[in-house]
Formats: C-alpha cells, sequence, structure tokens
C-alpha cells in the first residue's frame, strides 16, 4: 500500500463514514418501525437530528466535559484512520479503547447520578466486548501471520474461512458495541429510556452531537472489521464484504426489535462465555492445524 | 436553516392527572397513531428534550420538580399543557393543595384542552409547537449574534 493510496483511504473514511453509517441508522429506524407495525421517520431522520443538535442552546455543569467529548471523537477517528489507511489491528483496538476512555471521563465530569450509574455499566459493557476485540486481532495474527489490515485484506486467504467462531464471538459483541437491546444497559440507541439515557445523561447539545457523531465513525470500523473477515486478494470478494455487512446490519435490527434487556450479571456471562466458546473453540482449532 | 421542527424530542411529565391524559400520551407513540413519523422522540432526558409535555395539574409538591424541568432544558423549547387539568387545574382545582393549571409555575405555549385530551387533539397541539420551533429558533439565532 503506497502513502498516496492510504491517504486516499483515510479521507474517504472521514468524509464519507458519517454518511454512510448515519443513512444506516435512518434505515434502521425505518425497519425498526416496519417491524413494529409503524410507518417510521425519514431515512434521513438522523441527519435532522444531528444538525438540530448542533443548534441547540449549550448548557454544562462541567467545561471539561466539552473537552473530553472532543478527545473522544478524536480518538475515534485516530482508529479509523489506522485502520482504513491499513495500519495495525492491535493499534486500532488500543485507540479505540483510549477513545472509550474518554467518553467516561466525560460522562463522570458533572456529579450527575445518572451519569454516575451510566458510567459504571458503561465500564462493565467495556470489560464484556474488550477480550474479544483483542482477540479478533490476534486471530488476523495467526490465521493470516500479520497485524497489518493493509496486508490481510490483500491476503489470499478468506478470513471467515479460519475465523468461523471469531466472526460469531464478535457480531455477538457488536449488539453491546452498537448499544442496541438486549444489551442497551448504559445508555441506549433507540429512545428507549435506561438510566435517563446513562453516559449521554449530561451531555446537551452539541455535545450530545459530537458523541452522536463519534459512534458512527466507531460504527464504521466496526463494520470494517466485519468486512475485514470476508476481503481477500480477489476483487470480486467486495461483494461479499457488502452482503456480509448488510447481513450483520440487519441481524442487529432483528435482535434489537425482538429481545428485552437484560441485567449487566447476565450480559458479562454471556458476553464472555461466547468469547471463551467460540473465539476458544476457534484458537485451539488453529493452532491444531498450524501444528 | 434550523431543523428542529424536523426532530422535536418530547420530554412527557405527569403533575397530578388522573393518568388518563398520561394513557393518550403513550397511545400518540404506539403504531396507531406513530408520531415518530415526524421525527418525534419520547425521550426521558430534559437536558435532550425540545418539547416539554405536561398532564395534570400543579401541586405544591411537583411545582418546583416542574420548574426545574423547565430550567434543565436548553433553548429553543416548547412547553405544551395536555388535558383540562394542565391548562387550568380541572376537576382537582378547588383542592386544597392544587396550585392551578401549568401555567403557575412556567409559561406554556400550547394549551390542548379535553378530558382526556385525544390523541388527535395532542398530535395536533405538538403540530403546533412545532410551528412556534421555527420563530424560537430565529430568535435564539438573533440573539446569538448580537452577544
Amino acid at each position: 500500500m503506497t502513502v498516496q493510496t492510504r491517504i486516499i483511504f483515510a479521507i474517504c473514511y472521514i468524509i464519507l463514514a458519517p454518511f454512510v453509517i448515519g443513512l444506516l441508522d435512518g434505515f434502521d429506524r425505518k425497519v425498526s418501525a416496519r417491524m413494529q407495525g409503524r410507518k417510521g421517520p425519514s431515512v434521513l431522520q438522523p441527519f435532522y437530528d444531528l444538525k438540530k443538535l448542533f443548534e441547540k442552546e449549550f448548557l454544562t455543569a462541567n467545561k471539561a466535559q466539552l473537552f473530553m467529548v472532543k478527545s473522544y471523537l478524536c480518538f475515534i477517528l485516530l482508529s479509523g484512520v489506522l485502520f482504513f489507511a491499513g495500519f495495525d489491528l492491535l493499534m486500532v483496538v488500543f485507540s479505540l479503547s483510549t477513545a472509550a476512555m474518554f467518553l467516561v471521563l466525560a460522562s463522570t465530569s458533572t456529579h450527575s447520578p445518572y451519569s454516575s450509574q451510566g458510567t459504571h455499566r458503561e465500564l462493565v459493557q467495556m470489560m464484556a466486548c474488550e477480550p474479544m476485540e483483542l482477540l479478533v486481532a490476534v486471530g488476523f495474527y495467526l490465521a493470516m501471520g500479520t497485524f497489518k489490515v493493509s496486508e490481510i485484506a490483500v491476503n489470499s486467504k478468506l478470513g471467515v474461512m479460519y475465523l468461523p467462531g471469531f466472526l460469531v464471538g464478535f457480531i455477538f459483541i457488536l449488539t453491546i458495541k452498537f448499544r442496541k437491546s438486549p444489551f442497551d444497559i448504559s445508555t441506549s440507541h433507540h429512545a428507549h429510556q435506561e438510566v435517563i439515557k446513562g453516559v449521554t445523561a449530561e451531555m446537551v447539545g452539541k455535545e450530545y452531537a459530537y458523541v452522536t457523531l463519534a459512534e458512527w465513525y466507531e460504527n464504521a470500523i466496526l463494520y470494517g472489521i466485519i468486512g475485514l473477515f470476508f476481503i481477500n486478494s480477489n476483487p470480486l470478494s467486495i461483494i461479499g464484504v457488502v452482503v456480509a455487512i448488510l447481513c450483520v446490519w440487519f441481524l442487529e435490527i432483528l435482535i434489537d426489535n425482538t429481545s428485552a434487556r437484560v441485567k449487566w450479571q447476565l450480559m458479562l456471562k454471556l458476553a464472555w462465555g461466547v468469547t471463551i466458546v467460540a473465539a476458544g473453540m476457534n484458537l485451539f482449532l488453529l493452532e491444531m492445524i498450524k501444528g | 436553516m434550523s431543523t428542529i421542527h424536523k426532530s422535536p424530542w418530547l420530554l412527557h411529565y405527569d403533575g397530578s392527572s388522573c393518568n388518563g391524559c398520561d394513557i393518550e400520551v403513550l397511545a400518540c407513540t404506539t403504531p396507531v397513531y406513530d408520531v415518530e413519523r415526524f421525527g418525534v422522540i419520547n425521550t426521558g432526558n430534559p437536558m435532550h428534550a425540545d418539547i416539554f409535555l405536561i398532564t395534570g395539574g400543579i401541586n405544591s409538591q411537583n411545582a418546583s420538580v416542574v420548574k426545574q424541568i423547565y430550567d434543565q432544558m436548553p433553548e429553543p423549547k416548547v412547553v405544551i399543557a395536555v388535558g383540562t387539568c394542565a391548562c387550568t387545574g380541572g376537576i382537582f382545582k378547588e383542592c386544597y393543595n392544587i396550585l392551578g393549571g401549568a401555567d403557575t409555575v412556567i409559561p406554556v405555549d400550547i394549551y390542548v384542552p379535553g378530558c382526556a385530551a385525544r390523541p388527535e387533539s395532542i398530535i395536533d397541539g405538538v403540530v403546533k409547537g412545532i410551528g412556534l420551533f421555527k420563530e424560537k429558533a430565529a430568535a435564539l439565532e438573533a440573539k446569538q449574534k448580537a452577544q
């Protein structure tokens, strides 16, 4: 991968990701509404919401919060640039964790009980997701012999053939990462209320807009990782990537609309259980094949 | 051009209501009336809300709560009093603890009468409130420019 290609991919990510994920979000609300027998809002609704949030008056209990929120967005952007420009997958995972810490700092910087409660739950969610995220990077290394996204993407091997368990585990934690039911315990993707919006309870106007934007950028990375399982040196594999991403997107909406929220204890047990069984078995088999 | 009229998020607060109007407010979000098609979201957080929807009268205990919720909402915001009790105090008006309608503690923009208010009239009130947003957003913009 030349420097120019890396720069082009990074710029494309920064410009296109919010539009693509925002639109997917709009269709998500439309499909969810249809599943519930409603008409639903326009597919452009997430963009109207975002623009409105930027126009609202800005109130805050602690001015440092805005700085933390902006740092959260910056670190998510950094992770995305690292990923789409083809750098180290492990670095992407670490950078995402750093970003998540800024979100936690932002929500604890005001002393709202709702925000604190949401933060505690956010930390539990991070604890549930992080092992699987790290293991995905390890899995790609064992299967492809490299952590570099640019080399994994043009490898002759198809990731999903070697890492099906990792894919299952990763799709499982995506429900937590997307803040969808049954794991929307720290804050919720939709309007459903859980501890008055949890981590984002004290984020007003443009702050909430930055958090929404950061989530869109993060979702782009997560969909990108799903794509990484289905891409190889064959250019036609791009079709597989798009189909796989759309299937995962639909599956997440289906899970969201057919399940009730669980307690954090069960979420942690399930997430770690799936990680150990699916990714652990896969890891074991990979080691066996490699001898 | 402001888009606030395209995504008005609601905050519903029940004063001393008999719950009749509250059930009708919730009915608005069900598949039959589906207010989400106008971009309306029923949020529980005053800091994310644009429209403050009050049902029931104001009593001596909830007056400070209503005032605080109103103060926590960022501008531009619209207040809608739903049902006779929220408009005037209604059937509970003469009770020893009732101060009156929602306008006894905060400024109300739209009054939706009815006992209980029909979902159709609540949606009408919300749409009128959305109309008000354009004026309020323009006023806020002018104020911000002046500062």
